[in-house]
C-alpha cells in the first residue's frame, strides 16, 4: 500500500477563518489509516473546527479536505451524507438526545440509515452499550446520567453503524480520574480491536500523550510542531516546550495584548 | 442626523437580510414535507405536543371569551330590544375573529415559545449538529415535522375556541340572563354562513399557524446557540408571531370581508 493511501484523511492547504479571523492559515494534516492520531493546542485555535471541517459542516475558504479518497469540499449532498455515514463523532458534552432514552438514542442511527429488523437492532444496541459497559443503563433518560456517563452512551452510539473513523471532541474535559481512564481504554480498545481510525482533539496532554500514535499541535493558525509523543517531548521549540509543560509564560504570551502599564495607568481616566 | 439615517438603514437591511434567510429556510423545510409522509408517526408525536397539549389553554380561554362575550353583548343588545340576537353576534364574532386571532395568539405564546426553545436547545447543546454528522438532516427530522403539525392543530385549536365559546356565551345569555335558547341557535343558525363565515375563518387559522409555526422553527433554528441566545429567541417568537397575527388577520379580514372598504 503507498503512503498516500495509507491516510485515509489528508487535509492540504487547509485555510478557514470566522469574518476576519484567521483560524487556519494554509496547514498540512495527514490521518493514518488504523492510528489514533490527536490535535492538540490552546483553547480557541480551532480544534474542533477542524472536526467540523473534516465532517464538511463548515466549508474551508481554500484547500482541499479529502477523506477516504473523496474530497469533501467538492461533494455534492447526497453523497456527502453517504460519507457521514461512515463517520462517527464525539461532541464534547456527548450531544444526546435529551428526548430519547440511552437505548433510543443509541439505536437511532441504526433505525434511521438501516432496515434492521427491531430484533436485531435491539441486539446490536445491547452489544454497544455493552462495550462501554452501560447495559444496564438502557433504560435512563440522558438528564439522569453523569457527565462521563452521558459520555460513553454518545460513544456507543458514535459507533453503532461500525464507522471508519471516529473523531472525538475534548474527550477528556471535565472527567474525574477514574471516567478519564475509562475513556482512554474505551478510545485506544475501539480503535484496535474495531479497525478504526481515531482523531482526538484535546489540550490534555498526559492523556494524550498516552495514547496517541502521532500529535499535531496548532496555534495562531498555523501547526507548530507534529510527531509521536516521544519525539514532542524532546522538542527544542520553545513553543512545544510551553504547551507540553504547561509553562504560563513563554511563546504565548501571559498577557493580553495591551499599552504598557505604565502608559495605561498614567493615562487619563476620562 | 447622519446617525438616525444610519440606523435606520442598517436595521432596514438587517431585517431584509433575516427576512430572505427565513424565507429560503421556509423553502428548505417545505422541501422535506413530502418524505414525511412515509414517516407519519414523526408528526403524530409533534400533533400530540403542539396541538394536544394546547388544547387546555385554548378550551378554558375560549370558555371565559365567550361567557365575557355574552356579558358585554347582551347588555348592549337589551338596550335595542335585540337580546335575541345574542347567538349570531357571539357566533360571528367568534367564528370570523375571535377564534383564530385569539388561539392564535395564545398558540404563539404556548406552542411557539416551546418550539423555539425546544429546537434552540437541541442547537446550544449540538444535538442538531450531531444529527448532521449522524447523516440525518435536521431540517427534515426535526423542523419539518413540527411545522406540519403546527399548520394541521392550529384550525381545530380554532375551531375548539369557537364552540366553546358559543357555549360560553350560551351559558352565559340563556343561563343566567335569560335569553330564549330557541332563538339563541335558531338565529345563530340562519346568520351564519358555511362559506363566508365558517370557510373564511378556518382559511385564517390554517394561515395564522403556518406563521406562527414558521416564526418559532426559525427563532429556534435560527437562535445564537447559548443560554441567552435562546431566551431572547423565544421572547422574539412570541412578540413577532402575535404582531404577524394581527397584522394578517387585518389583511385577510379586508380581502374576505372587506367590500365596504372599496
Amino acid at each position: 500500500m503507498s503512503a498516500v493511501q495509507d491516510d485515509i484523511v489528508v487535509i492540504r492547504d487547509l485555510s478557514f477563518g470566522f469574518g476576519k479571523r484567521v483560524i487556519f492559515d494554509r496547514c498540512n494534516f495527514a490521518f493514518k489509516r488504523g492510528k489514533v492520531t490527536a490535535i492538540m493546542g490552546p483553547s480557541g485555535t480551532g480544534k474542533t473546527t477542524l472536526l467540523r471541517l473534516i465532517g464538511r459542516q463548515v466549508a474551508p475558504r481554500a484547500g482541499s479536505v479529502v477523506v477516504d479518497g473523496e474530497d469533501v469540499t467538492r461533494l455534492p449532498r447526497a453523497e456527502l451524507y453517504e460519507l457521514r455515514k461512515r463517520l462517527g463523532m464525539l461532541f464534547q458534552n456527548g450531544a444526546l438526545f435529551t428526548g430519547l432514552s440511552v437505548f433510543d438514542n443509541v439505536a437511532f442511527p441504526l433505525r434511521e440509515h438501516t432496515r434492521l429488523p427491531e430484533a436485531m437492532i435491539r441486539d446490536l444496541v445491547l452489544l454497544k452499550l455493552q462495550a462501554v459497559g452501560l447495559r444496564g443503563a438502557r433504560d435512563m433518560m440522558p438528564a439522569q446520567l453523569s457527565g462521563g456517563m452521558a459520555r460513553r452512551v454518545a460513544l456507543a452510539r458514535a459507533i453503532a453503524l461500525d464507522p471508519m473513523i471516529v473523531m472525538y471532541d475534548e474527550p477528556f474535559a471535565g472527567l474525574d480520574p477514574i471516567t478519564m481512564g475509562v475513556i482512554m481504554k474505551l478510545i485506544r480498545m475501539f480503535n484496535d480491536s474495531l479497525g478504526l481510525t481515531s482523531i482526538i482533539v484535546s489540550h490534555d496532554v498526559q492523556e494524550v500523550s498516552a495514547i496517541s500514535d502521532y500529535v499535531y499541535l496548532i496555534s495562531g493558525g498555523k501547526v507548530i510542531g507534529e510527531g509521536t509523543p516521544a519525539e514532542l517531548e524532546i522538542s527544542k521549540s520553545p513553543w512545544v516546550r510551553q504547551f507540553l509543560h504547561a509553562e504560563p509564560d513563554g511563546p504565548v504570551a501571559f498577557h493580553y495584548p495591551a499599552p504598557t502599564l505604565a502608559d495605561d495607568l498614567l493615562q487619563d481616566a476620562t | 442626523m447622519i446617525g438616525l439615517l444610519q440606523n435606520i438603514g442598517r436595521s432596514s437591511i438587517g431585517f431584509l437580510e433575516r427576512t430572505g434567510r427565513a424565507t429560503l429556510f421556509f423553502l428548505r423545510v417545505l422541501a422535506g414535507v413530502p418524505a414525511l409522509m412515509l414517516q407519519f408517526r414523526l408528526v403524530l408525536a409533534q400533533l400530540y405536543s403542539v396541538g394536544v397539549l394546547s388544547v387546555l389553554v385554548i378550551v378554558v380561554s375560549g370558555l371565559t371569551v365567550g361567557m365575557v362575550l355574552g356579558l358585554q353583548m347582551y347588555n348592549t343588545l337589551a338596550k335595542f330590544g335585540a337580546a335575541s340576537s345574542l347567538g349570531p353576534v357571539i357566533a360571528l364574532a367568534l367564528v370570523r375573529e375571535l377564534g383564530p386571532v385569539v388561539a392564535a395568539l395564545l398558540f404563539a405564546g404556548r406552542a411557539g415559545s416551546a418550539l423555539t426553545a425546544e429546537i434552540g436547545l437541541m442547537k446550544a447543546t449540538e444535538q442538531l449538529s450531531g444529527m448532521e454528522m449522524m447523516a440525518v438532516d435536521p431540517v427534515r427530522r426535526i423542523v419539518a415535522p413540527r411545522l406540519v403539525a403546527g399548520i394541521l392543530s392550529m384550525p381545530l385549536l380554532a375551531a375548539m375556541f369557537s364552540a366553546v365559546g358559543v357555549l360560553g356565551g350560551y351559558l352565559v345569555g340563556v343561563g343566567m340572563l335569560g335569553v330564549d335558547a330557541g332563538a339563541y341557535w335558531a338565529q345563530m343558525q340562519a346568520a351564519v354562513d358555511w362559506r363566508g363565515d365558517v370557510i373564511n375563518g378556518i382559511i385564517k387559522s390554517v394561515f395564522f399557524g403556518m406563521i406562527v409555526t414558521w416564526i418559532a422553527v426559525f427563532e429556534g433554528y435560527d437562535a445564537v446557540p447559548t443560554t441567552e441566545g435562546v431566551s431572547r429567541a423565544t421572547t422574539r417568537t412570541v412578540v413577532y408571531a402575535s404582531l404577524a397575527v394581527l397584522l394578517f388577520d387585518f389583511m385577510l379580514t379586508a380581502l374576505m370581508f372587506g367590500d365596504t372598504l372599496i
